[in-house]
């Protein structure tokens, strides 16, 4: 009977069930820091209206599923979308908007902001353009979709596993690095 | 009567409730998305919804209280569905509605409220704090009203037992919404400050308070707290339904009945923008508090 429950194939049928759930269901929390922001809301109301893929506003990191990334960070920012993004409950996905997350974009020799948005914290999905439209937008959630279901956004295992490196990009940009106490 | 039959009336009435509660979630999303001209979610959206936070892997634990809150919650509401009678006449589906009176019932009703407020309490956010004194102000503003108009239904009818009731209902053919229209009035005003919708929303106001008293919940608490919301406005919709129209033999005329009320909440959540809760309060005692009065004047002369 045991048996029967940890089985390989039960575990499987199991997965696509929570994953189907988990795709169908994404809770956005919209860190809007560049100029990304100002295309969230055309995305998630009337015109666009992603609430029919099952995308829906999160209020707080606690009960967010995916982080989005709106554009360049500075590294004032940074800090605050690592403590956000350790908020969130696993899984968790990020997804990177705009060439300012994939490699500075025109921000590239800015003082203060940062280049690689990978370097930092795991990036699922993506978007390029300078500033993508709404159907950019929608096309990268319809691609963090399929692979959820595939079970290949695992950014959120990655950074659990490779903790160490992660800390280490942060803290060499991040220079007082004085984060409080709190359990994930 | 022995016990299974009631543990399985029991589980049935439960699941019947849950389904029926978070597909009225769902189709209510659904009508809002339509007001606004948009496509709106499909109406099983909110059962993913729960699936997904139980399905999540990490679960953030602030303390005992914390950890107990949904669980109270979730009694709370099992434990009302079951206490109103939801079939008249219905051996199966008695429950436990012959030992719950009114009273009973308006005594538990803000227990989930309050239990959330000690768990909240414990994650020391200071949003759900502010979310918390708002919803305890609108407890206040909204029972007031309501209890008066129950009040005066009970005095009108003698009996403080739903299952009377309703069987005085069925058996005399009229809803108390004609007979004491008054206390109707007073009680569907304050109705939708009791679902925390519409223009009384300003409890959880995502944009302003960061969704309020569940702002430190996330995965499987918040579904529980989701399942527990759909199964007491069930519940509660259920109890109107039963004191004022005439409850019910079946569960399709149930269905029809409870959704024309809930129609009624989401119109009105549509409509009317949100209040401040000085607002709501004033709203609140203005005019349902005078239509409970003119109840009480409508028992006393006739
Ligand atoms: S990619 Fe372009 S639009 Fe986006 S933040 Fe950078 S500069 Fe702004």
């Amino acid at each position: 009977m045991n048996r029967a429950f940890n089985d390989r194939e039960s575990q499987k049928i199991l997965d696509i069930i929570k994953n189907f759930a988990r795709k169908n269901s994404l809770f956005i929390l919209a860190y809007g820091t560049g100029c990304g922001a100002i295309e969230i809301p055309p995305t998630i109301t009337s015109r666009y209206d992603a609430e029919r893929f099952g995308i829906r506003g999160a209020a707080t990191p606690r009960q967010a599923d995916v982080l989005l990334i709106t554009g360049y960070l500075s590294v004032k920012t940074l800090k605050r979308v690592i403590r956000a993004y350790e908020q969130m409950q696993d899984p968790k996905y990020v997804m990177g908007f705009g060439s300012c997350t994939i490699n500075g974009g025109m921000y590239w020799d800015s003082y203060n902001t940062i280049k690689q948005l990978d370097k930092y914290i795991p990036v699922d999905v993506y978007i390029n353009g300078c500033m993508p439209r709404p159907e950019a937008v929608i096309a990268g959630f319809v691609k963090l979709q399929q692979l959820i279901q595939q079970g290949k956004a695992l950014g959120w295992k990655h950074y659990k596993e490779n903790l160490e490196w992660y800390r280490q990009n942060q803290q060499k940009v991040i220079k007082n690095w004085r984060m409080p106490d709190y359990n994930w | 009567m022995n016990i299974w039959n009631l543990l399985l009336s029991a589980i049935v009435t439960t699941l019947l409730g849950f389904i029926i509660g978070v597909t009225y979630m769902g189709i209510r999303r659904k009508i809002v998305a339509l007001a606004q001209n948009r496509y709106g979610p499909p109406i099983y959206q909110n059962f993913l919804d729960i699936l997904k936070f139980w399905s999540k892997e990490s679960n953030i634990y602030h303390g005992v209280m914390h950890h107990l809150a949904p669980l109270w919650m979730i009694a709370m509401a099992i434990t009302i569905l079951l206490i109103v009678p939801t079939q008249y006449g219905s051996k199966f589906f008695e429950n436990l509605s012959f030992n719950g009176d009114l009273i009973l019932i308006l005594y538990l009703m803000p227990f989930g409220q309050l239990g959330m407020a000690l768990g909240v309490g414990q994650t020391g956010n200071p949003n759900s704090a502010i979310g918390v004194t708002r919803g305890l102000s609108l407890l206040v503003g909204s029972e007031i009203p309501f209890i008066m108009a129950l009040i005066a239904v009970m005095i009108q009818y003698h009996t403080t037992s739903v299952t009377d009731l309703v069987r005085i209902q069925q058996e005399h053919h009229t809803w108390i919404m004609f007979s004491s229209p008054f206390a109707f009035l007073a009680a569907l005003c304050v109705l939708p400050a009791m679902f925390h919708a519409g223009p009384y929303e300003v409890i959880i106001a995502p944009a302003e308070l960061a969704s309020g008293p569940m702002s430190e919940f996330g995965g499987k608490y918040l579904g529980t707290m989701m399942s527990a919301g759909s199964i007491f406005m069930f519940a509660k919709l259920t109890l109107f339904v039963d004191v004022f129209m005439g409850g019910s033999t079946n569960w399709l005329w149930l269905i029809v009945k409870t959704f024309t009320v809930y129609l009624f909440v989401i119109a009105v959540g549509i409509i009317m923008p949100r209040l401040r809760t000085e607002q709501a309060i004033r709203r609140l005692w203005g005019w349902p508090l005078v239509f409970a009065i003119l109840a009480f004047i409508q028992v006393a002369l006739f």
